[in-house]
């Protein structure tokens, strides 16, 4: 029998069994180019390694948490049954069809391009067609978000959207809009190469392209991630939500600064001109605002938290919480990996710093830090406090959930900071062989070792997690009770109209990418003899 | 998750949001556009439209302030793409036979030199053309070829290049372990293996397949990519790299390709 919860769970556990692979393939990477490791000759293997390890971890792995956990938020926050349910396990089928056939390429060595594509590489069709199936099928959620939300708005006149709904939905919107730069470049650009019909291909343009999908897809994996800090966290650790109000205004803020910001990745990139990429930067520089309107408003939700457990004084309140909560642990721990990764991100948003660190190792230590910490470990939280209510039974290990969380956080600091540190030193990112007998290499030859280990505590982490979630899946029935999301501590009487729909929020993020990409993309398409030869993966005979 | 009420104010949100935005781009445009590139003194920028088209990323015809620098001789104007000249028919084939007897005398009756010339049997398509193409123009000097080549058409270059390509290839079966140069490359000096390119590792189009070639003729190749005497390469990508290499790289690049046959 096929219902939601069902439905749900194939995305997690898909979502989470293709984790824990990837993650196994991160880890062989970091030690295959280490000190620790003969080198394995041909860096061929390295590259399918990475390319499947990103593709898994970026586009597979978020995309179908947040769809997961999308449809869970709406029949628990809607408090009524998913309208499409038909339309979602489309979805999930085209997600997973799409994953595999992206991957076999990948693993055949025919698509050995990185999830980044970098054309004018050009792989196997199917990686590439497998890409754009897992796009459609996240489309799909987009629409059932909206057909959801639309329709709880004419069945409640005048009521205001739920605010884990409205929250949700500014997710899929951003991303629905986001995507569409990555499917213009593998539609119009690369999938005609790598069909035949054409052997040239505009590398500046396919980058401008990326750059559309490139930053905001980052906010697309964040947002399930601000959703738990806004909706799970306060309620977990016996708090109030500080203000509905503020969460609302800082997710429609991701929809109207998170898209015109992408060229900050193209800054050595001479097709983009001065002028656009210093506009970018200044959008990408208020990102920091929805950031700090929600680490101000979760600090003090948690504030809340610490004095209603009898915290007093300017610093008791943090002594008074509840640091054995599973919830409580991660978002310290989250929030920790995120002030670090956004200090860092600072330099990589600067055009001049950006410099500095361009294409080194400390662009991958940067995205690490901020995602696989920061953000997954807040997935893991996701999964925790949704599971008993998806399988119906207890999670009741929660020794092994904090000693999962600890070693997520420490594996991902040892992880990057070296990571960060060896590329301050110049090693470059990207290259599978780095001959550390060289004396100019020796002396990072220590510091990629401990990424090793972190990388090491991390795969000891992942097996945690899915063992934990098994054990849930596993463990004898137990009602799990009525879901509930966070509550504010003063409830507002209204809600500005304008923070229950996305009308005006839309409209703005539709016309930011419009002044800050029309013009490069049409200047780049207006220039001759911009297209190269493609360069077709793989050796020949 | 209690019921709130939605407020009917709509006025003020509409126009504090669309302000805000619209003022933050005009002035982040000013600065970016106008202010930045006006403070660039080495930027030779005539007026406040052409700073802004500067800035704009526009590519204006500088010629008057900036000459482009030509080479004083022939570069290669062959432009290569992938699969150019795959799926050759069985007449351009044997066009290309009959043709290619006044190369034997070099290169072999079936494509395989017993005087240290290149061995060109199951060479690849787009290679030989390119090659043809750059002693046509002078982009590539042999004595020798400079008399072979003025005669030929584009199409009896591509019929030349179909037959050599389906010719069988000497053996490659591999004498001993591949060199580091040609396995990993020297990253340090930006040299990238041999492999990359060259097949093994992967094939970039217009790479010549080096397996079984005569090793004198590709150790004098890579010298003479060192010192500049051949300069056919597109980019310079082949002299950029051999300048980088050791006299014993250039040894050892050259006894494993050639020692394959």
């Amino acid at each position: 029998m096929f219902n939601s919860r069902h439905m749900i769970l194939a995305h997690l556990w898909f979502a989470f069994a293709s984790f824990g692979v990837a993650l196994l393939l991160g880890e062989w990477q970091m030690f295959t180019r280490s000190p620790l490791s003969a080198w394995i000759s041909n860096p061929e293997w390295y590259y399918r390694s990475v390319t499947a390890h990103g593709t898994t971890m970026a586009y597979v792995l978020p995309t179908l948490v947040a769809m997961g956990f999308g449809y869970f938020v709406t029949e628990k926050s809607l408090m009524r049954p998913l309208i499409g349910l038909h339309w979602a396990w489309l979805g999930f089928a085209l997600v997973a069809i799409g994953t595999v056939t992206a991957i076999v390429p990948v693993a055949l060595g025919l698509a050995t391009v990185l999830y980044t594509f970098y054309p004018p590489l050009v792989g196997n069709a199917f990686y590439y067609i497998g890409v754009v199936l897992i796009v459609v099928g996240s489309w799909i959620w987009v629409a059932l978000m909206s057909v959801n939300m639309a329709r709880w708005k004419q069945d409640n006149p005048g009521a205001a959207v739920p605010f884990p709904m409205f929250a949700t939905v500014a997710g899929s919107y951003l991303w629905g809009w986001t995507a569409v730069g990555a499917a213009i470049e593998l539609l119009f650009q690369i999938i005609p190469v790598a069909l035949g019909l054409r052997s040239t291909i505009d590398a500046g343009l396919t980058r401008v392209f990326f750059s559309w999908t490139l930053h905001a897809i980052v906010y697309f994996w964040l947002i399930p991630t601000y959703i738990a800090y806004y909706t799970i966290v306060p309620r977990a650790i016996g708090g109030r939500l500080f203000s509905d109000q503020m969460g609302r205004i800082a997710f429609v803020l991701f929809l109207v600064v998170a898209m015109p910001i992408g060229v900050h990745h193209l800054y050595e990139d001479p097709e983009v001109g001065s002028g656009f990429k210093f506009m970018h930067t200044v959008f990408t520089g208020l990102v920091t605002v929805p950031t700090l309107l929600t680490v101000f408003t979760i600090c003090a939700s948690v504030e809340i938290a610490g004095r209603l457990r009898g915290g007093k004084g300017a610093f008791g309140w943090l002594t008074a919480l509840p640091w054995r909560n599973p919830t409580m642990l991660a978002v310290a721990f989250s929030f920790v990996m995120l002030g670090f990764g956004g200090a860092g991100g600072l330099i990589n948003m600067s055009y001049q710093l950006d410099t500095t660190i361009h294409n080194t190792q400390w662009v991958t230590g940067h995205f690490h830090l901020i995602y696989g910490g920061a953000i997954v470990i807040m997935y893991f939280v996701i999964a925790y406090d949704i599971w008993p209510h998806l399988t119906g039974r207890a999670l009741d290990c929660v020794g092994l959930i904090r000693w999962q969380l600890w070693l997520w956080f420490v594996g991902m600091i040892v992880l990057t900071f070296p990571w960060h540190y060896v590329g301050i030193l110049g090693m470059p990112r990207r290259m599978a062989f780095y001959d550390y007998a060289n004396p100019a290499l020796a002396g990072d030859a220590a510091s990629v070792v401990m990424s090793v280990i972190g990388g090491a505590i991390l795969v000891v982490s992942g097996v945690l997690f899915l063992t934990v979630l098994l054990r849930g899946q596993t463990a004898p029935r137990a009602e799990p009770g009525l879901y509930r999301f966070s509550v504010p501590a003063r409830p507002p009487r209204t809600v500005p109209v304008a923070l229950n729909g996305f009308g005006l929020w839309l409209s703005l993020m539709v016309g930011l990418t419009i002044v800050n990409y029309a013009f490069p993309i049409v200047n780049i398409l207006m220039t001759p003899g911009a297209a190269v030869p493609a360069v077709m993966v793989g050796t020949r005979r | 998750m209690m019921q709130e009420r939605v407020a009917s104010s709509r006025i003020g949100w509409f126009t504090a949001a669309i302000g805000t935005t619209v003022t933050i781009a005009i002035v982040a445009a000013i600065v970016g556009f106008v202010w930045l590139p006006s403070l660039q003194t080495d930027a030779e920028l005539h007026g406040i439209w052409d700073t802004i088209c500067s800035a704009a990323g526009l590519i204006q015809n500088r010629a008057a302030h900036a000459p482009v620098v030509q080479a004083d001789y022939p570069t290669t104007r062959v432009e290569l793409a992938p699969q150019m000249l795959e799926g050759a028919s069985a007449e351009s084939i044997g066009r290309g036979a009959t043709l290619a007897l006044r190369c034997t005398m070099c290169h072999g009756a079936r494509g395989l030199s017993e005087a240290n010339s290149p061995n060109l049997a199951g060479e690849f398509p787009e290679t030989i053309y390119k090659e043809l193409m750059d002693f046509k123009t002078g982009a590539r000097v042999s004595a020798v070829m400079a008399v072979m080549v003025p005669s030929l058409s584009d199409q009896d270059m591509r019929d030349l290049a179909a037959y050599y390509a389906y010719l069988p290839r000497p053996s490659d079966a591999a004498v001993g372990e591949p060199p580091p140069i040609v396995e990993s490359g020297a990253p340090l000096r930006g040299i990238a293996p041999c492999g990359a390119c060259h097949g093994e590792i992967g094939h970039k189009t217009g790479a010549a397949w080096l397996e079984g070639e005569p090793e004198p003729y590709l150790r004098a190749q890579l010298d003479d990519f060192a010192s500049g005497a051949r300069h056919n390469d597109i980019d310079g990508q082949m002299r950029n790299i051999v300048r980088r290499m050791t006299p014993q790289e250039i040894e050892a690049a050259s006894r494993f390709y050639g020692g394959r046959s």
